[in-house]
């Protein structure tokens, strides 16, 4: 049985379809590459993967069971976490307390929870800078708080919007071997990436998004290679 | 570790002191301790879920409403009356807060919501003959009877309500170091962060809500005893939800002790100034707004919030 089963999921606001008949299996182990350009739909399937919207049609199932109509916190819950694009942490509250918040789905206790945390604190190379204040965290160390604070769910698959972006090289790199790390502690992950030579290196598969609609899906040197993705990305040939 | 020292010589000598006190500071520390308590009480819910409630005014209400009624009508001792008090308010908060919540109104809409619940039962209780409407309820004069939440003197209702600041910050403590305090911050920073790691908003929102409610009734019920008299404007009007959150907000929103330090800094300089600036009516009112103003604009995370944590982290 596969992790994640998404069939033919659409949705439209209004009059705009930003996702169309959108499908895409994720299985226990994967780590899967969603791209395609600006506006292709990708935020919005995450958000409809993690319960922010509800698709206008389509099934999605996580573990075999269907979780449209579910909230966030209840998907997360059953082990499905995510990442934001644009960090959302919790800016007054020290890195610590900001990675307990996910740790407590998993447990009611406060010294349980504090003691997650800074294990996945450590994990994630935050161990440091626990008791800093959130906001004045730098962008690298801000995204990894949120890597952190998802991991702290304990989820069985995580959902990675863009946690490259902005980042230089070298933070670059650090990320992608956190991004090994994190799945070789068996955590199945659905990447969102512009970081082209992160997002080859990484996914075992990739799926390429574009109008909301699916146009091609494959290994990674496949899809490279593939002329509609090329003419997405870089427009008609001339 | 020193906040706890400090809190328990203050403690102490809030114990010890007021036997010893002139009548005229004892009613000003009783005020301190019952604005202290209803800032804690708001606190839970406005302060660490960062609900900003305008309309406390409600629960505070049901309370002493329920309280005398109770009693005035079928002779329930008060003690009980403020826990049926208690309940009805916090029945009360979890259906206005589901009405709220599950429909997604946040900030400001939250907050005028929840101000004109309260006007709502102003204006029931104005127009109500069988709970006295506008003129209110008279507490009869009687006999000092403690089983009935009567004393002979000020200082058996000032070591009640004490005991019941005690209380909610000893809750408000309770909350802040569970799993309830972490998720509630976390709904106040950013309620879609706080959903996708797995925090249920609505769920803790309405436990924050209960708490809050059936608190802020037990302070009407203290209210109704002490003052003997309660009408609609009194219990339901503004002024007392406004009091409620000031407290919390210049002593420190979202902190343990912050609402009852506000309650010590703000109660006895309203009291002061208007002692002192007598015959110029207003000007203690300005002067309070000028305070205010400025605890805003320098501290604006109150007082015990902007001593706390300047920063506590190693930085790299």
């Amino acid at each position: 049985m596969n992790l994640l089963e998404v069939d033919a999921v659409t949705k439209r606001f209004g009059g705009l379809t930003a996702v169309s008949r959108f499908s895409l299996t994720v299985g226990a182990g994967d780590i899967v590459g969603l791209i395609g350009p600006n506006g292709a739909g990708k935020t919005t399937v995450f958000h409809l993967l993690s319960g922010f919207y509800a698709p206008s049609a389509g099934t999605i199932r996580f573990k075999g069971v269907s979780v449209v109509g579910a909230k966030p916190h209840a998907i997360c819950r059953r082990g499905l976490a995510r990442t934001f694009q644009i960090v959302q942490p919790f800016v007054n509250l020290s890195a610590l307390d900001n990675v307990m918040v996910g740790a407590f789905n998993r447990t009611g206790d406060v010294k349980a929870a504090r003691g997650r945390a800074i294990e996945v604190l450590d994990f994630v190379g935050l161990g440091a800078r626990r008791d800093v204040l959130a906001r004045e965290l730098t962008l690298s160390d801000r995204k990894r708080l949120e890597m952190a604070r998802g991991l702290a769910t304990r989820p069985e698959l995580l959902l990675l919007d863009e946690v490259m972006s902005g980042l230089n090289p070298t933070e670059i790199e650090e990320i992608i071997g956190l991004i090994r790390r994190i799945h070789a502690q068996g955590v199945s992950l659905l990447i969102i990436e512009h970081v082209m030579r992160a997002i080859m290196a990484l996914s075992q598969r990739i799926v390429v998004l574009h109008h909301g609609e699916k146009i091609a899906e494959g290994r990674p040197a496949d899809v490279a290679r593939d002329p509609t993705v090329v003419e997405a990305y870089l427009g008609e040939e001339a | 570790m020193t906040a706890e020292v400090f809190a328990g010589l203050a403690l102490g000598l809030l114990l010890v002191a007021p036997p010893f006190l002139p009548p005229y500071f004892l009613e000003i520390l009783i005020s301190v301790m019952l604005f202290g308590y209803l800032g804690a009480a708001w606190n839970i819910l406005g302060g660490y879920a960062g609900q900003f409630s305008f309309g406390h005014a409600a629960y505070f209400g049901i309370g002493a409403y329920t309280s005398t009624l109770l009693f005035l009508r079928l002779g329930v001792s008060p003690w009980l009356g403020m826990l049926a008090g208690g309940a009805l308010a916090a029945a009360f908060g979890l259906a206005a807060g589901y009405l709220s919540f599950r429909y997604g109104l946040r900030g400001p809409y939250f907050s005028l919501v929840t101000l004109a619940f309260a006007e709502m039962l102003r204006v029931i209780a104005v127009n109500t003959k069988a709970v006295g409407s506008s003129l209110g309820l008279v507490i009869p004069n009687r006999e000092p009877t403690p089983v009935n939440f009567v004393f002979a003197g000020k200082l058996s209702y000032y070591y009640v309500i004490l005991a019941m600041a005690v209380g909610a910050v000893w809750i408000t403590r309770l909350v802040a170091r569970s799993k309830l305090g972490y998720s509630l911050l976390a709904i106040r920073e950013n309620e879609d962060a706080a959903e996708a790691s797995g925090v249920d908003a609505l769920g803790m929102k309405l436990r924050a809500m209960a708490i809050s409610s059936f608190l802020t009734a037990l302070g009407g019920t203290f209210y109704a005893q002490y003052f003997a008299y309660i009408d609609p404007t009194i219990t339901f009007g503004p002024s007392v939800s406004i009091q409620g959150l000031l407290q919390a907000i210049v002593g420190g929103a979202g902190t343990v002790l912050g609402p009852v330090v506000g309650a010590f800094v703000l109660t006895p300089m309203s009291e002061l100034s208007r002692a002192a600036i007598r015959g110029r009516a207003g000007v203690d009112v300005m002067l309070y707004g000028i305070v205010l103003i400025l605890v805003i604009s320098f501290l604006p995370r109150g007082i015990v919030g902007s001593l706390r944590r300047p920063r506590r982290g190693r930085r790299t």
